[in-house]
């Protein structure tokens, strides 16, 4: 809401500039989000006299106008807009002037004539559109017939005022009116409210009943009163007037309209006013609309409603949409004699449901959501009606019509000066505390122990004592509330286990040269479901933004093919990542997803970039599974991890891809990516693993102990065979292992071989054995005899030759 | 000619060749020639028998002498002769250190990430336990029992993912202020927590939106916990993460789960509180929001608020990040970009 400081200062001694009083605001109350004022960035725009006004010679729509701009000094400025008029006091924009858009005015010709300036409109001084007042939307403005020649203009339109801009909390609809605020003002700054807007009396003979009558039920509307103003002279509002409304972002429209949001400024009462001739029966009430009704709003939409709209109806139906805007056709125009002005307090649900449902936020629907002040609704109907006889010469009738009138009552709040300071830190006496409530208007009866606080009804969001510690907090000043630590009894803090293992993962990954990607976890559906070795069903959202964010992964290889075809389009051939976070199961039965935490890389183009040293070499299955086995070594799994063959995961390579097992479970998968997925997210060949970290963090851990060292030596023996190719290294190491007895202190592929050297259909594997007996020195028969056992096996398993 | 001038020659012959020798091959020969089986001591030698007895004992012991001294000359060259040789060697050896070294890829962390460890162990260090909860929420613990019933207008404030009209994707992480408020035994001491994650808003992506960001959610419920505590703590906090030449404000703002409720700033980190374009002139950071636990959400967990009550706070990670590190769109963090992943470490 915009807030002009000046008007502030007629009720309050502000020593603060305008900057000051907005960090003051903004520290004690709501925030400011700006402190501007419509005269910045303008330059040399003095008032000007038309004195002739000659149609230019070449170009129809062109006049040359005589303006003067001071004793003796007059201007040629050659003018376009269509109501220059000789005699007028215009805005004259000097050689030399900045206008709107901090554009350079010059002098110039137009059309082979001479002009040194220009008039200006409103918006070519910086007014928005929708602030300037239909009659002026296509002309030069007029200026008051007495302002002075060559003066600066700003004064005269307001535009020196500095507007505070506040943005307030839905906790704080008080701060929606200049009362609210001179208030809350008043309390900030210690001093007496002055805010006394007596309205005027009413000068009819008649009362409001006469021509009107009125209904509602409170659940729809907990205020709702009418009065009539007859006689009145429908136009443009006093210039004063004006500028209050545009400096508060309000279009001025005429003295009628103008008036009830004057006074809804100023008193934070939203009110309509109808055209009383236009509303058939001479009754309103307000109701749920039906589902076969139609609306013209004043904007000019046509709406259709149902049940969930709150109406004002007339016998011929709706009129008004409750709390937003008025309707079409009952508005007061330039003919409008007869007035009906309408206060009310309606439901803050439905005005919010109907604001969003219509898309309509205006500024009654702001109040009527944050709820008003429903203590101040007749009077506040009172002054509007009293404003119109001065204003719009009419004549007000007497009282109000009540529709619904739900008793008000100030709370009464009961705190202490103890749990105050026990829940602020402080350490204020309850006389201080007792003044901070006075500066705040609110009347305190204290006892022994505690304080009885009055709160009035313009703060109507306080209702617990933990609102009333806020205001003293508040009115007291964060600033001087104590720095302290909690005293407690001591507790320990450290991370689980799990939590550990997720920190020790991340940091293993990047040691080993994956970078840490964070995906988005709302996917596609076709990306939800790729890589998935669990059976699950969808979990989608009920209205996303977009298809690419409306099903929750199952996965998070997707997201890092994502990442890896953003980086390749943009020049980043290699591309090492992985992520770390929760994936969404869920079966038939369940409405919420189980959550897991996952582990996920990928690789594409070289782990390493070449350089001058070093070549790239093109990332393989057995680069990134020797990554994986580093990764699982780290965890130190008392299990063994088998990498078993699969060709049924549809987004991997049928043929280098396998399940990774730890002991009899599956914990993931690791392949390189289906060439067609390759092409479908346009990356190079990828290799990926994903592991359930749910799993590895339950999985049994091995007991670390020491193992002595042995002293004796230890020896090797290299077995080399030609075997099926079909044959796998898993088996033939399951063998040797078997046979190799206790001794075997370790096992190592060295060569594979398969080429035109050897058979075809068989390849050569190499492995070396290191035997060590830790309590003596080993005796070549023995491991002698154990060669002999396993090449011996290997035979006849494997029908290997030992070469 | 006697032994005596034999030997004297031999031993002046000696001591010019080794002179002039320049490799091992040739100084391998001299020293056959002179103390070898066949060499010329050697030779000199035999001839000690056809001496008298008595000059015998003289002879023999300078032969030793002149062979002690080729020896040692032999054994000098040889040295000199290695160190030349090493000094060759090292010489060809040279290379240009300033060559870059050759690749082993390391990978960053997030630097999101990093932001959450950096707040986890400094309140690890304040003696909280870090908790974490589900990302798919129920509305009862997302908005209700968070003081945010079904029309409330803060329902507004935070566009929500549903995906029943009972189960929703989180839109804070202060739901696991609830849960953990039901679940925790005050009998056996007071709620210290912090609850790192992932939060959702039906948001449109921008350079200030995400539909995804984090947030670092905190309370602190004992029996006598004050707003005091709650500046210290967050003192504490951006003190040491951004360092203690910045101040800190309070102001009051509104959430419906505390009561006060706060907003914090911090002096501008890039205008040094003097005022800028990142403040917007003001000097200073909106850097999170707090404020003092709200008698109904203990209420609603079961907690006596007459006997406890605290503190409660939440941070953006995403904003802590682009705030120290100047970066000005939040899709960056969700892009995996590895030309900017690849600038924290």
């Amino acid at each position: 809401m915009l807030l002009s400081y000046e008007w502030l200062t007629k009720y309050l001694q502000i020593d603060l500039t305008p900057t000051e009083l907005g960090e003051k605001i903004e520290r004690t109350s709501v925030e400011v989000d700006s402190v501007t004022q419509r005269q910045a960035g303008l330059k040399k725009l003095v008032v000007g006299e038309i004195e002739s006004v000659v149609k230019h010679p070449d170009a129809g729509h062109l006049n040359i106008c005589q303006v003067a701009v001071g004793a003796g000094i007059v201007q040629q400025i050659v003018c376009g807009a269509p109501n220059v008029t000789v005699g007028k006091k215009v805005i004259v924009a000097l050689p030399g002037a900045r206008v709107a858009g901090n554009q350079k005015i010059k002098k110039a010709k137009m059309r082979g004539v001479k002009s040194d300036g220009m008039l200006c409109a409103l918006d070519e001084i910086g007014f928005d559109e929708e602030i300037v007042p239909d009659e002026w939307k296509d002309g030069i403005y007029f200026l008051p017939d007495d302002a002075q020649l060559g003066d600066e203009i700003y004064h005269y339109l307001g535009m020196d005022e500095s507007l505070l801009d506040l943005d307030v909390t839905p906790n704080r609809g008080d701060m929606l009116s200049l009362r609210g605020v001179v208030y809350d003002l008043a309390a900030i700054l210690n001093q007496p409210v002055i805010f006394d807007e007596t309205p005027a009396p009413a000068l009819g003979q008649q009362s409001s009943a006469t021509d009107i009558s009125a209904a509602a039920p409170m659940e729809l509307a907990t205020q709702y009163q009418l009065q009539v103003v007859k006689n009145v002279t429908v136009a443009s509002s006093p210039l004063w007037l004006q500028i209050k409304l545009w400096n508060a972002g309000i279009k001025p429209i005429n003295n009628v309209v103008d008036v009830t949001n004057y006074v809804m400024l100023k008193l934070g009462q939203p009110l309509h006013a109808y055209d009383l001739e236009k509303i058939t029966g001479k009754n309103l009430q307000v109701r749920r609309a039906q589902s076969t009704e139609q609306l013209v709003t004043l904007d000019g939409t046509q709406r259709d409603l149902d049940d969930n709209d709150v109406v004002i109806a007339d016998q011929a139906g709706p009129v008004a949409l409750a709390g937003l805007m008025g309707g079409e056709a009952t508005k007061v125009t330039a003919k409008t004699q007869q007035i009906v002005l309408e206060a009310a307090a309606f439901s803050s649900v439905a005005t919010r449901k109907m604001a969003q449902k219509e898309g309509l936020h205006t500024d009654a629907s702001q109040r009527f959501e944050r709820g008003i002040d429903q203590g101040n609704v007749t009077k506040a109907l009172n002054y509007a009606a009293g404003l119109l006889q001065q204003i719009a010469a009419g004549t007000a009738s007497q009282g109000t019509v009540v529709g619904q009138q739900t008793p008000v009552s100030e709370t009464k709040i009961t705190v202490t000066p103890l749990k105050i300071n026990q829940v602020l830190g402080t350490s204020l006496q309850p006389v201080e505390i007792e003044q901070l409530f006075k500066r705040l208007g609110f009347e305190v009866t204290p006892t022994a122990t505690q304080l009885v606080v009055t709160v009035p009804t313009r703060c109507w969001d306080l209702k617990l004592p933990a609102d009333l510690y806020e205001e003293i907090a508040r009115i007291y000043g964060y600033d001087h509330i104590p720095t302290t630590l909690p005293v407690t009894n001591t507790t320990q803090g450290r991370l689980t286990e799990k939590q550990r293992l997720l920190r020790q993962t991340r940091r293993t990954m990047e040691g080993l040269g994956f970078s840490h990607a964070i995906s988005y976890s709302l996917t596609t559906a076709a990306k939800a479901t790729m890589f998935n070795w669990e059976p699950s069903v969808e979990t989608s959202m009920k209205w996303p933004m977009s298809s690419d964010h409306a099903v929750l992964r199952q996965n998070l290889i997707a997201g890092l093919l994502d990442d890896i075809s953003y980086n390749q389009a943009r020049g980043v051939q290699n591309v090492s990542l992985y992520e770390q976070g929760r994936v969404f199961f869920r079966t038939q039965a369940q409405v919420r997803p189980i959550e897991k935490e996952h582990l996920a890389g990928a690789v594409s183009g070289s782990l390493a970039s070449a350089n001058w040293a070093t070549s790239a070499e093109p990332v393989d299955f057995f680069q990134l599974k020797g990554l994986v086995e580093q990764y699982l070594a780290s965890l130190n799994l008392a299990g063994t991890i088998q990498y078993k063959p699969t060709s049924t995961v549809k987004q991997l390579h049928p043929n280098q891809t396998a399940e990774v097992w730890l002991a009899d479970q599956l914990v993931g998968l690791i392949g390189q990516v289906h060439p067609l997925i390759a092409q479908s997210f346009h990356i190079k060949p990828t290799y990926v693993f994903e592991l359930d970290l749910e799993k590895l963090a339950l999985a049994p851990k091995q007991v670390q102990h020491y193992q002595p060292i042995s002293a004796y030596p230890s020896i090797k023996r290299d077995i080399a065979m030609l075997v099926g190719e079909q044959v796998s290294n898993a088996a033939i190491e399951a063998v040797i292992t078997d046979k190799a007895g206790a001794y075997l202190q370790s096992l190592t592929l060295f060569d594979v071989y398969a080429g035109n050297r050897i058979p075809k259909d068989q390849r050569s594997l190499a492995y070396s054995l290191t035997f060590s007996n830790p309590q003596a020195t080993l005796q070549d028969e023995i491991i002698n005899q154990k060669i002999e056992k396993i090449t011996t096996a290997l035979k006849t398993e494997f029908q290997a030759t030992i070469r | 000619m006697s032994l005596e001038t034999d030997l004297e020659q031999i031993k002046q012959q000696g001591i010019e060749k080794i002179k002039e020798v320049t490799s091992e091959q040739q100084l391998n020969d001299l020293k056959v020639k002179f103390l070898g089986k066949k060499g010329q001591i050697t030779q000199a030698l035999r001839e000690i028998v056809n001496l008298p007895a008595a000059e015998r004992p003289a002879a023999g012991k300078l032969s030793n002498t002149v062979r002690d001294q080729l020896q040692s000359l032999i054994t000098e060259k040889q040295q000199q002769l290695a160190t030349a040789a090493l000094d060759r060697k090292l010489v060809d050896e040279a290379i240009d250190v300033t060559l870059p070294g050759k690749n082993y890829p390391v990978g960053h962390p997030h630097v999101i990430q990093r932001i959450i460890d950096e707040i986890e162990d400094i309140f690890i260090g304040m003696g909280y336990q870090v908790l974490t909860g589900p990302e798919v929420e129920e509305e009862r613990y997302n908005f209700e029992m968070m003081n945010l019933p079904k029309d409330h207008p803060a329902r507004d404030m935070q566009d929500t993912f549903y995906i029943t009209s009972e189960i929703l994707m989180r839109t804070q992480t202060s739901p696991m202020q609830a849960r953990t408020l039901e679940k925790h035994d005050f009998s056996k001491g007071p709620l210290k927590m912090i609850s790192p994650g992932v939060v959702f808003r039906r948001d449109t992506d921008d350079p200030t939106h995400s539909h995804q960001f984090h947030q670092v959610e905190g309370i602190v419920i004992d029996h006598h916990i004050t707003m005091a505590d709650l500046k210290g703590t967050l003192a504490q906090m951006l003190k040491e993460m951004f360092g203690d030449r910045l101040e800190m404000r309070l102001r009051p703002s509104y959430f419906p789960f505390t009561e006060p409720s706060v907003e914090v700033d911090m002096t501008c980190m890039n205008c040094d509180g003097k005022g800028c374009l990142v403040c917007k002139g003001s000097g200073w950071i909106e850097v999170l929001g707090a404020g003092m636990v709200h008698p109904n959400v203990l209420k609603m967990a079961g907690v006596d608020n007459q006997e406890y009550g605290g503190f409660a706070f939440g941070v953006g990670p995403d904003r802590l990040a682009m705030l120290k590190y100047g970066v000005t769109d939040i899709r960056d963090f969700y892009l995996n970009n590895l030309k900017f992943l690849t600038q924290f470490d």
